[in-house]
């Protein structure tokens, strides 16, 4: 039913894209480009990122997670997720799988949490970036605020996600 | 690009040390892509429209209001509805940095960027479900008005 919904609405999508090519209806035109822009640029990130989920699937054991990842998992397990989203390539839409990928292997949803958390603000290539345009202090800054409260409100949710029966779902 | 280098480097490793463990690495990462695919077209076809609607010179331009509580609310509702890359954000805001845009305004921006994304939701939801991408997406909202406002503190933009 779903995915049927979301087939419609790109045959729909589709249909309107050629439509403007062909009609020469502008927005449409910019609308299908910035399409095909996003989707190279993902596309030279994505399959990488699948591959190394694939091996660390077959090559990383599951004990080896829990016990650096899992329910019983120090506070250590928040610094390994800290070193591996800083070297996470890409936006979220990476780091999505990849916290999936950590969380089947038995990460607790707490550590995984705060992997997305750090692989949104903490990408050590984006921080060299933002480092070079807007100072060294102002990264400093956000990092300092940010890092502290990722790991406060993957707490925090993980908690509460899990008082409150939940469950996580399966991509396929 | 290094990281393909890293990538090629791992998965020769991994075939010289077990052909069959590599090949069902690969069946694993063919699956899982074209299984989480419908999620990111989906997510393509709306950066595609909102990039459309918002592009980036419109935000930058609107990131320049003058007040700066109202620079702050469209700061971050900018930086919840689009997707821009790293490359592209910085120097832009550099050089609205140089046209006197509060420090602030530009972290709550960049911050909402990095950790709420409305067009990302489709394959978060994929993955996490729905409740926990809005309470994950909720809770970046908050941090990144608490990150902006320290900002603020710190670059004695504003005071308490």
């Amino acid at each position: 039913m779903k995915a049927r919904f979301s087939t419609v609405l790109f045959a729909v999508y589709s249909v309107f894209v050629v439509a403007s090519l062909v009609f020469g209806f502008q927005p449409g035109k910019d609308i299908g480009n910035n399409f095909l822009a996003f989707t190279l640029s993902m596309l030279k990130i994505l399959p990488g990122a699948f591959i190394l989920i694939g091996l660390f699937q077959v090559w990383v054991s599951r004990k080896r997670v829990e016990k650096h990842l899992g329910e019983e998992s120090s506070f250590l397990g928040f610094l390994w997720v800290l070193l591996l989203a800083g070297t996470t390539v890409g936006g979220l839409y990476i780091a999505f799988p990849v916290a999936y990928a950590l969380y089947e292997k038995g990460a607790r949803i707490q550590v995984v949490l705060a992997y997305l958390g750090f692989a949104a603000v903490s990408r050590i290539p984006m921080m060299i970036f933002e480092a070079s345009f807007m100072g060294v202090k102002f990264t400093f800054v956000r990092l300092a605020v940010s890092i502290p409260l990722v790991v406060v409100s993957a707490v925090i949710l993980g908690r509460y996600l899990k008082a409150s029966n939940w469950k996580m779902t399966s991509p396929q | 690009m290094i990281f393909y280098g890293v990538v090629l480097v791992l998965l020769l490793l991994s075939f010289f040390s077990d052909r069959k463990k590599t090949l069902k690495a690969l069946k694993i990462a063919w699956k899982r892509f074209t299984g989480i695919l419908p999620a990111f077209v989906l997510m393509l076809v709306l950066v595609s429209i909102s990039l459309y609607l918002l592009p980036h010179e419109l935000v930058m331009k609107y990131l320049g209001e003058e007040d700066i509580s109202r620079g702050m609310v469209i700061a971050m509702l900018a930086g919840s509805l689009t997707l821009m890359p790293g490359f592209i954000v910085f120097p832009l805001c550099g050089i609205l940095r140089e046209q006197g845009v509060p420090y602030m305004v530009l972290s709550a921006f960049t911050t909402t960027l990095m950790m709420v994304g409305v067009l990302t939701l489709p394959v978060e939801k994929q993955y996490f479900g729905i409740k926990t991408a809005l309470v994950r997406n909720g809770a970046g909202l908050i941090i990144a008005v608490i990150v902006a406002v320290v900002t603020g503190l710190v670059f004695s933009e504003v005071v308490l």
